[in-house]
């Protein structure tokens, strides 16, 4: 019992911090990016390559993976997505358009994927086992954990107490009112949408040394990071948070107590649970 | 004053609150059949917000709204409709990817009298020529001006036949010969006998159109009557100017 | 309300006869991309009725075609059912599963649509694969049948003229009018008087009935069944390019993308089989940045802008 819920907390803190990357994406830059769970695989992938080709230290390619896929996400925001943003005429236009546009390039990040590596992404790295308050777990889930809480509390913070922070928590608010006090709304995009690729990167580095990825599992992170934003409710932190510790002991639970192949499964349930009874988020005051 | 004849809308005890704020507060009248009433108020003051629950937008945290004596506060905006409510909106909303008469048709089709066929085809082209517009029922509606795209969402709302027709700030936004054309249209609907709710804050087109007012301001009534009346109430002239002027 | 309606379906009748002599005359293998054409014709005209006009991407055709695949597969192979019954039962069971995903999810917003249909046939997969693990013993079916391919084909034919037929009818009620209305503006569509979550759940269901029994009919054909291979997710993405890259403004625009898709990407299966995901992205990409509405709807912009040059 208190192993699950150990292991589903140490778990929850790099869903967590997916999840927020993801929220700044949908909250601030409006955009559906379901490419999100390829630029994780593509953090792990790097960690990988590094480490068993350079025997480079995963968590220096953390720092790397985190930069090149800011500067990536970037681009693609500035290239690939404004002009979808320009002629959309409707929030629901943009919304199909980034939907389709996202999908392309998970796609692509995914074949790209497969070219280098079609097998695991499989190594070991600081897998000692460590003790922490009677239950047994491994060194570099719990570095993942403090990495994943170091980078989302820095996150919070920055977007509290900083003039750019705040000004990208008044866009996710309203693009309308933060372009009339003159807040920079495309440039506040642009960031918000490279914070939000850089942060899976770091995370998909992070867990790449203790869970075994591959090429197509993407998708999968992509659904859980949406089901913690949604649980939590769109554009709340603390929401997210919470939903990510759900999420991470539920699938603990599940997967120790009935069957590693139902975790899917359970977070669907949690899913659905929340769509017909707190579609708002679980925080979110309904609105119409 | 309450309205003459039997009323065919009646409000209770509405209360609309958004988290903490309370956006409309205990509101309750009246709109008796064939009669025009305005509610006006300040900006802010909760007219939209009262129109959007007679129209099934929102569901009033508190209180009643009945048409005919069947309640229509908890039911869904369609089947409002349906019942017999039709509305246009404050910010003109047709339908980008159908024609003019198809939008028309639109009203006829799924509002309150549900015609199909020939039928719901005729009754689109009455009311597009009853709005002055019959020309152009076969054009796209990106071709209209903004009157015109006013007067489609009016033909459409009269084309479902409503027994109450809400027109939220219809006429703001046109320039004075728009205007002109626009109240003597709304004229011409109240010549016919229609129910209507109007929200306004053209006072010139209140004065000429209504025969009650409902005044609103904070989200609460404050005044109710004919137009002169209501518009020379001291607390009206406050809410409108503040305390200082009055 | 258009007049031409009748003779559209007249020309509609013509193809389908036709399209039903192609296997007397054609090869073997020739039949087999027949049959792969009708099967994603099927699919991509089911899913345009109701993606179209709502602008919903759905993504559940696998969890559909798969359901209807393994309900057939189990009731052929572990009760020695007649086909027909089961195919039957599995078209009602795909509807009765898009009803109840249409309740739950159509009512928000199209977001929660995509995800939740995006991970639907994983997780079903997921569930098959447990219960067959712990409860069942076996992996897979062995099913036995005498059809052909050319079997298969005629049965798929006369799906596609089925909901080409459905289509039609539908475009021209008041449910087909409902929808246009809806993809324009949910919020005026409500305010008309239109039910939208009963509109949009009565189309996605039929498009899970269809897609269910498309699943159900092609079958027999794997002669052994697993949960894995019915509930690939690519059968979904494949549907939802084919029917935007032909376009959904008309009945039959779906088809102009499934046929030469279905001809490229038999080619890179064949060639080069290690890009095929990157092929399905660029697809997407193209879709988005070249052809927004589609070859036909591009079509259609073209010939109006020519009628409005000459008047």
């Amino acid at each position: 019992m208190l192993d699950i819920l150990v292991s589903g907390l140490l778990l929850s803190g790099t869903y967590a911090l997916v999840a927020m990357g993801l929220n700044l994406q949908y909250g601030v830059a409006r955009i559906m990016n379901l490419a999100n769970g390829e630029v994780l695989v593509l953090g792990a992938l790097a960690a990988f390559w590094l480490y068993t080709t350079r025997e480079l230290n995963p968590y220096i390619t953390v720092i790397a993976a985190a930069l090149a896929a800011f500067a990536g996400n970037w681009l693609i925001y500035r290239f690939l997505l404004t002009p979808l943003v320009r002629r959309a005429k409707t929030q629901g236009a943009l919304e199909v358009d980034s939907i389709l546009a996202t999908f392309g390039m998970s796609f692509i990040i995914m074949g790209v994927m497969f070219s280098i590596e079609g097998g695991y992404f499989a190594y070991k790295y600081l897998s000692e086992p460590i003790s922490i308050i009677g239950s047994t777990t491994s060194v570099n889930r719990v570095i993942a954990f403090l990495a994943a809480v170091g980078i989302g509390g820095g996150l919070y913070l920055w977007l509290n107490h900083t003039r750019t922070g705040v000004a990208m928590r008044a866009v996710s608010v309203s693009t309308e009112a933060s372009g009339l006090v003159g807040i920079n709304v495309p440039r506040m995009s642009a960031l918000a949408f490279a914070l939000g690729g850089a942060v899976a990167a770091a995370g998909g580095a992070l867990i790449s040394t203790f869970i075994t990825l591959d090429a197509s599992i993407g998708v999968v992170f992509t659904l859980k990071a949406l089901i913690i934003v949604i649980m939590g409710g769109v554009g709340d932190i603390r929401g997210a948070i919470v939903a990510a510790v759900i999420l991470g002991v539920v699938e603990t639970a599940v997967a120790t107590l009935i069957d590693p192949g139902l975790t899917l499964a359970a977070a669907y349930l949690i899913f659905v649970l929340i769509l017909l009874f707190r579609p708002q988020g679980l925080f979110g005051r309904r609105t119409t | 004053m309450s309205p003459t004849g039997t009323p065919i809308l009646r409000v209770r005890g509405v209360t609309k609150r958004f988290g903490g704020l309370v956006a409309v507060n205990d509101m309750s009248f009246d709109v008796g059949n064939h009669e025009m009433v305005g509610v006006i108020g300040p900006n802010g003051s909760g007219k939209t917000t009262m129109m959007n629950m007679i129209s099934g937008v929102f569901r009033p945290s508190a209180g009643r709204i009945t048409m005919r004596g069947r309640r229509l506060s908890g039911m869904p905006a369609q089947n409002i409709a349906r019942v017999g409510v039709g509305r246009t909106f404050q910010l003109v909303r047709l339908l980008p990817g159908l024609t003019v008469l198809e939008n028309v048709m639109a009203g006829a089709v799924f509002g309150h009298s549900r015609r199909w066929g020939g039928d719901a085809v005729d009754i689109a082209h009455d009311m597009l020529d009853r709005v002055g517009l019959d020309a152009m029922a076969d054009a796209p509606v990106s071709a209209l001006t903004y009157i015109d795209q006013k007067r489609v969402e009016l033909a459409r709302a009269l084309a479902g036949e409503p027994e109450v027709l809400l027109l939220d700030e219809w006429l703001a936004g046109l320039n004075p010969t728009e205007l002109e054309t626009g109240i003597d249209l709304i004229h011409a609907l109240r010549d016919e006998g229609r129910t209507v709710i109007l929200v306004e804050h053209v006072m010139d087109a209140i004065r000429a159109l209504c025969d009650r007012c409902v005044v609103m301001s904070s989200g609460a009534k404050i005044a109710e009557g004919t137009p002169d009346e209501v518009l020379s109430d001291r607390e009206v002239i406050r809410a409108y100017l503040g305390d200082d002027d009055a | 309300m258009r007049p031409s309606g009748y003779l559209e379906l007249l020309i509609v009748a013509v193809l389908v006869v036709l399209a039903a002599l192609f296997p007397l005359v054609g090869s073997n293998l020739h039949i087999g991309v027949g049959l792969d054409m009708m099967m994603f014709a099927a699919l991509a005209i089911s899913w345009a009725l109701f993606s179209g006009p709502t602008h919903y991407i759905s993504l559940a055709t696998a969890a559909f075609y798969g359901l209807g695949g393994l309900i057939v597969a189990m009731g052929m192979a572990d009760y020695e059912l007649p086909f027909w019954l089961m195919i039957a039962v599995a078209a009602l069971a795909g509807g009765v599963l898009a009803a109840l995903i249409g309740l739950a999810t159509l009512r928000l917003t199209g977001v929660y649509f995509v995800i939740f249909t995006l991970g639907l046939a994983e997780m079903i997969r997921n569930l098959v694969s447990w219960i067959q693990n712990n409860f069942l013993g076996s992996h897979g079916f062995l099913i036995f049948s005498d059809f052909r391919d050319q079997h298969y084909y005629w049965m798929l034919l006369a799906v596609v003229a089925v909901v080409y037929l459905l289509g039609w009818v539908i475009n021209r009620s008041r449910l087909g009018f409902a929808l246009r209305i809806i993809g324009n503006d949910e919020t005026v569509a409500r305010h008309v008087g239109i039910n939208t979550a009963m509109a949009k759940v009565i189309l996605f269901t039929t498009t899970g009935f269809f897609a269910a029994l498309v699943g159900a009919i092609v079958a027999p054909r794997w002669s052994y069944i697993e949960a894995n291979q019915v509930f690939s997710p690519h059968i979904s993405f494949l549907v939802v390019i084919m029917a935007l890259l032909g376009g959904t403004t008309r009945l039959w625009a779906p088809i102009v993308g499934v046929v030469p898709f279905l001809l490229i990407w038999n080619w890179i299966n064949g060639n080069l089989p290690n890009q095929s995901t990157l092929f399905i992205g660029v697809a997407f990409l193209l879709i988005v940045y070249v052809l927004p509405h589609g070859v036909v709807g591009r079509l259609e912009q073209l010939r109006s802008k020519i009628r409005e040059g000459r008047s």
